[in-house]
């Protein structure tokens, strides 16, 4: 049996918002510097150059890389055999959000209401928690400060099985295209496909989390991501959408077994600020 | 093209800008998104005042980080622009010359930009620290309860932004694609 206290998830929760926030994540932070250099249209290569510029001005004087800190999601790996102590789990994140975005001078970007939109909640919270049980002594939490200029360009659509490979990725293809101008390209994609409708979002949502360089085992899945890789890439659409190489930095796909009638298929997109990190207890 | 620009927008200045233009602005703006627009658009439909003369001034789409201590302002780069799509006509009709956001605008407010002979700009999504630096002073003038999405007076030096759509109505979405594409199609052949 592991012991962990809640303070010191609340802790953690708080010190990783900040993190975020501020650094990208290393496998992000050498793509955009690489990508400046590759970048042959001038004008796309002038905003990847003021992308870089604004992050190292974040670094170093630790401070909000864009000024929509997001919507905190966190996807919890709750081993059987951890016991917190001194609170619960869903309160102490929720506490390191709030002590994070409060005493580290971010945006608190959450309304308490949906429609009425007319309290704003003070303090960014509520994250939204996702839990999964595991067994052992294990407790990972990894969190996601996701912006909302991206997280509306996603979608989901229910495809019918015969759409095939192909119909999916003319699906992912057409969601990227219309969504990335507005998503602040160079844009990264996570894509579920399978399962329910709720479970392709939430695959979608983890692929956010996928290191760059990091790529997916199964063959098709592989090709399918090189190839809207290149697509995208094509396109022309650029950074900002104003023209160029770079539109896309990487793309992800998770899938899950799915019921013989669906095809099931997420599209989550996220700037190039995709800001993510875990905290192992 | 670069170009360094003050406000308030004369004609002779929004006429002297092309899409593609990189453009340094000087002087006072005013910030205002959703919510404010909103306000705003409800507050002309009640036959109440504007909360500022909006004649020949720019309105940047943007909600600022708190400052922490020693700033002006904290992080404050633009928000996507089609969100305030639906409110734009009416502020361009009353005298609104500028905007900045990031990403294209509906067929409506592009017909207005062309009709008002104003201007929209861009600025680069996600670099909040970079554009706080050129905010040299904040002041909240309107709707303080809005809290980020409030409306500020901010006073910029050379404020870094691109002409996205001129007054022509060249639009940098359908131009900067298409003038890649062409580049491309040069390298290959």
């Amino acid at each position: 049996m592991k012991i962990v206290q809640a303070k010191d998830i609340t802790q953690k929760v708080a010190q990783l918002c900040v993190e975020i926030n501020t650094k990208l994540a290393d496998d992000i932070d050498s793509v955009l510097k690489k990508e400046e250099d590759n970048e042959p249209y001038s004008l796309a290569k002038n905003i990847l150059s003021v992308i870089n510029e604004n992050r190292a001005l974040a670094l170093n004087a630790k401070r909000p890389i864009c000024q929509d800190t997001g919507m905190v999601v966190a996807f919890v790996k709750y081993g059987q055999d951890v016991v917190i102590k001194d609170g619960s789990i869903e309160q102490a994140i929720q506490e390191g959000v709030r002590q994070a975005y409060c005493q580290g001078y971010m945006r608190k970007s959450v309304v308490e209401d949906p429609l009425l939109r007319d309290k704003n909640t003070q303090d960014n919270t509520p994250a939204v928690i996702h839990y999964q049980v595991v067994p052992g002594e294990v407790l990972q939490i990894s969190i996601m400060a996701k912006g909302f200029g991206s997280e509306n360009t996603s979608a989901l659509k229910m495809m019918k099985p015969s759409d095939g490979i192909e119909g999916v990725k003319q699906f992912i293809f057409d969601t990227i295209r219309k969504g990335a101008p507005n998503a602040c390209a160079p844009i990264i994609a996570g894509v579920g496909i399978g399962g329910d409708f709720e479970e392709a979002a939430l695959l979608a949502k983890k692929a956010l989390f996928i290191p760059l360089d990091q790529h997916q085992q199964k063959p098709h899945l592989y090709s399918l991501e090189k190839e809207l890789m290149q697509s995208v890439n094509k396109s022309g659409i650029g950074p900002m959408g104003m023209g160029g190489k770079t539109t896309m930095l990487g793309i992800h796909i998770l899938d899950y077994p799915t019921h013989i009638a669906g095809l099931p298929v997420a599209v989550n997109i996220c700037c190039y600020v995709d800001r993510r990190g875990t905290v192992v207890f | 093209m670069m170009k360094k620009i003050s406000t308030p927008l004369s004609d002779e200045v929004i006429a002297s800008l092309s899409c593609g233009d990189q453009v340094y602005i000087s002087g006072i703006i005013y910030t205002a998104r959703d919510a404010a627009h909103k306000r705003l658009i409800d507050d002309l439909k009640q036959n109440k005042d504007l909360p500022f003369d909006i004649k020949n001034q720019i309105v940047f789409y943007m909600g600022p980080c708190p400052a922490a201590p020693g700033e002006v302002i904290g992080p404050a780069g633009p928000t996507t622009s089609h969100r305030m799509d639906k409110y734009t006509p009416r502020l361009l009709s009353l005298g609104l010359r500028g905007m900045i956001g990031k990403g294209n605008r509906s067929s409506e407010v592009i017909e207005s930009i062309k009709k008002y002979h104003s201007i929209y700009f861009a600025c680069v999504g996600g670099t909040g620290t970079l554009c706080a630096k050129h905010i040299q002073h904040s002041e909240v003038i309107a709707y303080s309860d809005l809290g980020t999405e409030a409306i500020r007076k901010l006073e910029v030096v050379d404020f870094p932004v691109f002409v996205a759509i001129d007054a022509k109505g060249n639009n940098i979405y359908i131009n900067g694609p298409n003038n890649f594409r062409k580049y491309l199609l040069k390298q290959d052949n």
